[in-house]
């Protein structure tokens, strides 16, 4: 398959033209965003209720935390490629853009999308959950931050596949899990060394995992991304 | 012809003695096998249990490079073979995950333990049940080999991360069993270790066999629907 | 762009098993017309994708040659097309499909060019509006203004007269005779009255 080469300035417009469509869409519908509130909003509801006046081990609580998070991603990182196919346009998409820059425009979409919910669901989270204290803010939200690039990168090649299938919304998941899961363990983690306070030097080995997902995962989807697109 | 036969008498040989050397605490003879403490005769298990283990790794790797073969080639056979290995892989990594659990029993008292062989095995087997979903949601069969082999690439690449994580995970959750010396095949007395490589080899042998007469069934299957459709 | 040449050499699709075509071969260049023409289902839309680009041939080559050697332009930017599978973005108006069409393209969204252009396909007056109010042969004409916004030397028509009335006939006549003068003109279709000449044929309805 052979690769077409752009001049970069003109790749990056096109990049941006993408995430911009896809931004403008989304706010003029608000499919995706209303769902995922209300969906992070009932899970928390959900967590609180189940938990009681009981509280739960910080370990637990971290792990509950990216429970959320990872569900309402689920729930809302698929849309981008599949509205397309649903609606028909995906081939005016194939006509119009570089493959690459259909991948770094939607996965740059829902990175926007991925880092707004998260800082959404950590707020609500720790103001609602007893137990769930924060102690070491800088591990924290550097979590957060590389947490949710890795998770976008994950989230935004599964559903460019799981778009060209049949089932489409119980597949996303069940492709999702095993490669989001060494993510996952490691923000728990990360999360739960900033919940005892520790040192932002011991949180480094996660940093370091997480940085080189994040890397492994984009270099693998821009190299396999045409392929997975073009018919 | 042949193969099938040396392959059968191989395996029966294997699995018999196996199960039926004696383990004595102090072997003098060739036919006695070391008994070790904490397992006893339950340590048999071992020689079916690792090459399983061992053999849906390879058939996941196998099935990976006949993915990127396709890929480049878009030679359906190179996907029917890549589908074929995975098909083995799985029902290997599901008799790994059970031998591997009834292994943790005997061993720490439970069948389930988080420690980081047990998750690794958990792991890849859900990366084969994501790949046969996948594989039965798309009715292209060109879409289908592509997107196969693309996730089989993804998740291989995602997996070492594992080998990276388990071990900060571990020190950290909680204090890690005491993991038995017979997990690891160090001390292993030499006839010991005779007969567990003679029974990885007729294991690797079996997947071999089974999985070259699966690609040749798939492939009578593709020619006949090809000439019956086109 | 002047002398572009289309070549495609020995063209094959096969699909679940199923052969499409076979050994597809022909070299149009500016100034011409390619006609496709072939009952439902003989392949007439799948060839229309592959010279797009949009599907990846069995086997065999599209390439797109100039005079200085093979085409230093991006399929993208060289090619407009219109078709019935090609769906605009119904959320957008009329106005903001085209800017997107030459956003996505790394052109700078031309305002008058814009309303020139829907001015020319009668669709001025509803250019904010949102797509899906749009009647079938609105949508057929904001098709068209998708196709030719960003000046494409190659213009691709599969189907052009689907819904439209005799006004919107007529202007796709006008834009296929003016495109002829200097660009390549593909049409697909099974109507032959849409077309006043084609230089070549490719018939999908012959054994092959």
């Amino acid at each position: 398959m052979p690769r077409t080469e752009q001049p970069l300035s003109t790749w990056v417009q096109s990049t941006l033209a993408i995430f911009r469509k896809d931004l403008k869409s989304e706010l003029r519908t608000r499919y995706a965003i209303s769902a995922l509130i209300m969906f992070v909003i009932t899970t928390i509801a959900i967590i609180l209720f189940s938990l009681g006046s009981e509280s739960a081990p910080a370990d637990a609580l971290s792990g509950m935390l990216w429970v959320v998070v990872f569900f309402a991603s689920m729930s809302g990182l698929s849309r981008t490629f599949v509205t397309e196919e649903e609606r028909g346009t995906a081939m005016t998409l194939q006509l119009m853009a570089t493959p690459s820059a259909v991948l770094f425009g939607k996965l740059l979409f829902n990175l926007v999308l991925t880092l707004g919910l998260n800082v959404m669901t950590v707020i609500l989270y720790s103001a609602f959950i007893n137990g769930f204290v924060v102690r070491t803010y800088s591990i924290f939200v550097i979590t957060i931050g590389l947490g949710s690039i890795g998770l976008a990168a994950a989230a935004t090649i599964i559903a460019a596949i799981i778009a060209r299938a049949n089932t489409k919304g119980t597949l996303y998941p069940v492709l999702s899990f095993p490669i989001l899961l060494p993510l996952l363990l490691t923000v728990i983690n990360a999360t739960r060394l900033s919940t005892e306070g520790a040192f932002l030097e011991e949180a480094y080995g996660e940093f370091q995992i997480l940085v080189s997902y994040i890397v492994v995962v984009v270099a693998v989807s821009y190299l396999l991304f045409d392929y997975i697109w073009k018919d | 012809m042949t193969l099938r036969i040396v392959l059968g008498v191989w395996m029966v040989a294997v699995i018999v003695l196996g199960i039926s050397l004696p383990m004595v605490d102090n072997p003098q003879h060739w036919y006695e096998l070391p008994l070790i403490p904490a397992l006893g005769e339950r340590a048999r298990i071992m020689f079916f249990h690792v090459p399983t283990a061992w053999l849906s790794v390879l058939a996941f790797v196998s099935s990976m490079i006949y993915g990127i073969k396709y890929l480049r080639k878009k030679n359906p056979d190179d996907d029917i073979k890549s589908a074929s290995a995975a098909g083995l892989g799985f029902i290997f990594c599901v008799l790994a995950t059970v031998t591997g659990a009834l292994w943790a029993k005997f061993s720490w008292g439970t069948y389930w333990n988080w420690d980081p062989r047990q998750t690794s095995i958990f792991v890849l087997l859900l990366i084969y049940g994501a790949y046969f979903a996948l594989r039965s949601a798309i009715d292209v069969e060109e879409k289908r080999a592509t997107l196969a082999a693309v996730y089989s690439i993804i998740a291989a690449v995602v997996m070492p991360f594992f080998m990276f994580i388990m071990p900060r995970i571990l020190e950290s959750l909680h204090p890690s069993p005491i993991l038995s010396v017979s997990k690891e095949q160090g001390s292993m007395a030499p006839n010991m270790r005779v007969l567990f490589f003679a029974s990885l080899a007729g294991f690797t042998g079996l997947y071999y066999w089974m999985w070259n007469l699966h690609v040749r069934a798939s492939r009578l299957e593709f020619h006949r629907s090809m000439k019956a459709g086109g | 762009m002047h002398n572009l040449e289309l070549h495609v050499t020995k063209l094959k699709k096969t699909f679940n098993r199923r052969v499409i075509f076979r050994d597809i071969s022909f070299t149009i260049c500016s100034g011409q017309t390619l006609l496709i023409t072939g009952r439902n289902g003989s392949g007439k839309s799948t060839l229309v994708k592959i010279i797009s680009n949009i599907l990846t041939p069995t086997e065999g080559t599209v390439e797109f040659v100039s005079p200085s050697g093979p085409c230093p332009v991006l399929p993208q930017s060289l090619i407009g097309m219109v078709s019935p599978y090609l769906q605009l973005y119904e959320e957008f108006s009329a106005r903001e499909n085209l800017q997107l069409a030459l956003a996505i393209r790394g052109m700078v969204p031309n305002e008058s060019a814009i309303d020139s252009l829907l001015e020319r396909l009668s669709l001025r007056a509803r250019m904010d509006d949102h797509v899906q109010t749009f009647s079938s042969g609105m949508k057929q004409r904001a098709k068209l203004a998708m196709a030719m916004i960003h000046q494409p030397p190659i213009l691709i028509l599969d189907e052009p007269m689907s819904n439209l009335d005799e006004d919107g006939i007529r202007s796709v006549r006008e834009i296929m005779a003016q495109h002829k003068t200097n660009g390549l003109l593909v049409v697909a279709t099974n109507d032959l009255t849409d077309l006043d000449s084609f230089d070549i044929q490719v018939d999908l309805n012959a054994p092959h």
